[in-house]
């Protein structure tokens, strides 16, 4: 793990019609991180990310990719970005393989796919096992599989940097343990990856460090709390061991 | 073909296979995003430039041109900024559209609603050598952008957030849809109408969409059968002295109920196949376990 930082925000803020959603926000991710960023519905984790990737306006604050402000980053071939979604269907019926495709773009000039990127976006269907499954339209798939290839879909590019957000949701538990070795493997391979979470659940091992927010602050920022107890809890308070004793244990609000 | 033998026939049936081929080709790609009845909308705007091309004695099929891809551009920077909401911003460009186009056409020297009427409902029969050379150079920009940028018109019209951050410019990509659109409205004008216009454009996807798998094979049968349509319509209003636009557009209903129906059981046929071919993975009944497992824990 070296000190370069692939993600940097800095006192980014951010309003969703007129309501501040992000207040000052300062969050780095160092290459080879596996960072988890968690908080209830509303605390601002989605909006986070979608400011990284340029999708919701900042009003306030810096943001850098790969040491790149993020106005004048181009490098796009070098993130996987997996959005909030149930489905990977649009209006019309498509194959796995054309779906997962459309992520390779940011390595193809004028559109164009050679044998080289057909061959990644194989390589990216069999990480995720849905091989087999190239040919089907995905309006036959299930929810668990449908992630698969929003992932399948996000890795054809071969990024250095993948951002997911919310990637179990809606998901089996054969689809999830498939997604987690997915994910296991990349991370292996040297990807930084920031994961939006509901909960740490099968993905726990994995996470280097976990930030929690709640109402568009940051709250907490380091590792990811032990899973005994009630922390094995979605939802639970996590207090620092090198806080003084005595003091309030950091509320997440996760369970209130 | 005694048909072929009148130059006005051979105009008709050519102005109509451009239709048949860009109505659907810009049509999937809004039929993707959900937004089936943007051609409708825009079909309405264009109406307003019918009516000045008559008031400023203009060529309406290039005034119309004009008003409709800066009714296109309106409309998707409605849908960008999202200060009103997006079916308001569109409701208000049909009705405005159409009263444009009927005042502008009264206040024209010798115009009448009667002027309107070929534009609305189309009148093939009176295809012109000029219309003939707009409509070809029209359709030959649609099915450049249509086909040439295939690849990324599906990636942003499948899923736009996704699209961003594969470096895509989206914003000029939504811009191209909608002038595309603009464009292939005004070619299917004098053919179908502009009332008409958006089954074109809507209908043939539809209706591939009964049998395909696959963007690619629905883009093709697509085309293919708004071609069919198109020359179907044109030789049978001929024969049987219908109007061309109505005729097409039942057509195409007609070929959207056949294919819908031949669908049915060869949906079935393929869940069969599927099930053959994973038997475990989805048994047919409910098997309730004997002894409960960690997976049956429910969490608190």
């Amino acid at each position: 793990m070296s000190d370069e930082s692939v993600i940097s925000l800095r006192g980014v803020r951010a309003e969703l019609g007129s309501r501040p959603v992000l207040r000052g926000i300062d969050l780095t991710v160092r290459r080879g991180q596996v960072v988890a960023l968690l908080g209830a519905n509303g605390s601002g984790k989605s909006t986070a990310v979608r400011t990284i990737i340029g999708q919701v306006p900042v009003t306030g604050g810096e943001i850098e990719l790969f040491g790149t402000p993020r106005r004048r980053f181009r490098d796009w071939a070098r993130v996987g970005y997996v959005p909030q979604r149930t489905t990977a269907a649009g209006g019309v019926p498509a194959t796995v393989t054309e779906v997962v495709s459309s992520g390779r773009l940011s390595r193809a000039r004028f559109g164009v796919l050679r044998k080289a990127d057909h061959e990644a976006v194989r390589r990216a269907l069999d990480l995720v096992g849905m091989a087999d499954r190239a040919k089907d339209s995905v309006n036959a798939l299930s929810g668990g599989q449908h992630q698969r290839v929003l992932i399948a879909r996000a890795l054809a590019a071969e990024p250095e940097l993948l951002i997911m957000d919310e990637p179990m949701a809606g998901v089996d538990l054969a689809s999830q343990e498939v997604l987690a070795q997915t994910l296991r493997a990349q991370v292996a391979a040297g990807a930084t990856v920031l994961l939006v979470l509901h909960e740490l659940g099968p993905l726990e091992p994995l996470i280097d460090r976990a930030v929690v927010l709640r109402d568009g602050c940051v709250l907490h920022d380091g590792p990811p709390p032990e899973a005994v107890g009630q922390h094995a809890l979605p939802g639970h308070d996590h207090v620092h061991p090198h806080a003084p004793a005595g003091a309030e244990p950091i509320r997440t609000g996760l369970l209130s | 073909m005694e048909i072929l033998n009148y130059a006005f026939m051979q105009r008709a049936l050519l102005a109509a296979v451009l239709v048949g081929i860009t109505a659907p080709a810009i049509g999937i790609y809004l039929v993707q995003r959900r937004q089936a009845l943007m051609g409708d909308g825009i079909g309405h705007v264009a109406m307003t430039g019918v009516g000045l091309g008559f008031l400023l004695t203009w060529s309406p099929v290039w005034m119309a041109t004009l008003v409709s891809v800066l009714g296109a551009v309106l409309m998707e920077l409605i849908r960008w900024y999202g200060k009103t909401r997006g079916d308001i911003a569109l409701a208000m460009l049909f009705y405005g559209g159409m009263a444009g186009g009927v005042m502008f056409i009264n206040l024209a020297p010798g115009g009448s609603n009667a002027n309107l009427t070929s534009y609305l409902f189309g009148s093939l029969s009176t295809v012109s050598e000029s219309d003939v050379t707009a409509i070809c150079l029209l359709a030959a920009f649609v099915v450049l952008v249509t086909v040439g940028l295939r690849r990324q018109l599906f990636a942003v019209s499948q899923d736009e957030e996704f699209a961003r951050v594969t470096g895509l410019p989206v914003r000029a990509l939504n811009l191209l849809t909608a002038v595309t659109a603009a464009v292939t409205v005004t070619v299917a004008m004098r053919v179908v109408g502009l009332l008409l216009v958006s089954a074109l454009m809507v209908v043939p996807v539809a209706a591939a969409q009964q049998l395909t798998r696959s963007f690619a094979a629905t883009f093709a049968i697509s085309v293919a059968l708004g071609v069919s349509v198109t020359i179907g319509g044109t030789v049978t209003s001929y024969y049987q002295d219908v109007p061309p636009g109505a005729t097409i557009v039942l057509l195409t209903i007609g070929a959207f109920i056949l294919l819908s129906l031949l669908a049915a059981p060869l949906a079935r046929r393929r869940a069969r196949a599927l099930a053959a071919a994973q038997p475990a993975a989805d048994p047919a009944e409910c098997k309730i376990p004997a002894t409960r497992g960690a997976a049956d824990e429910v969490g608190v």
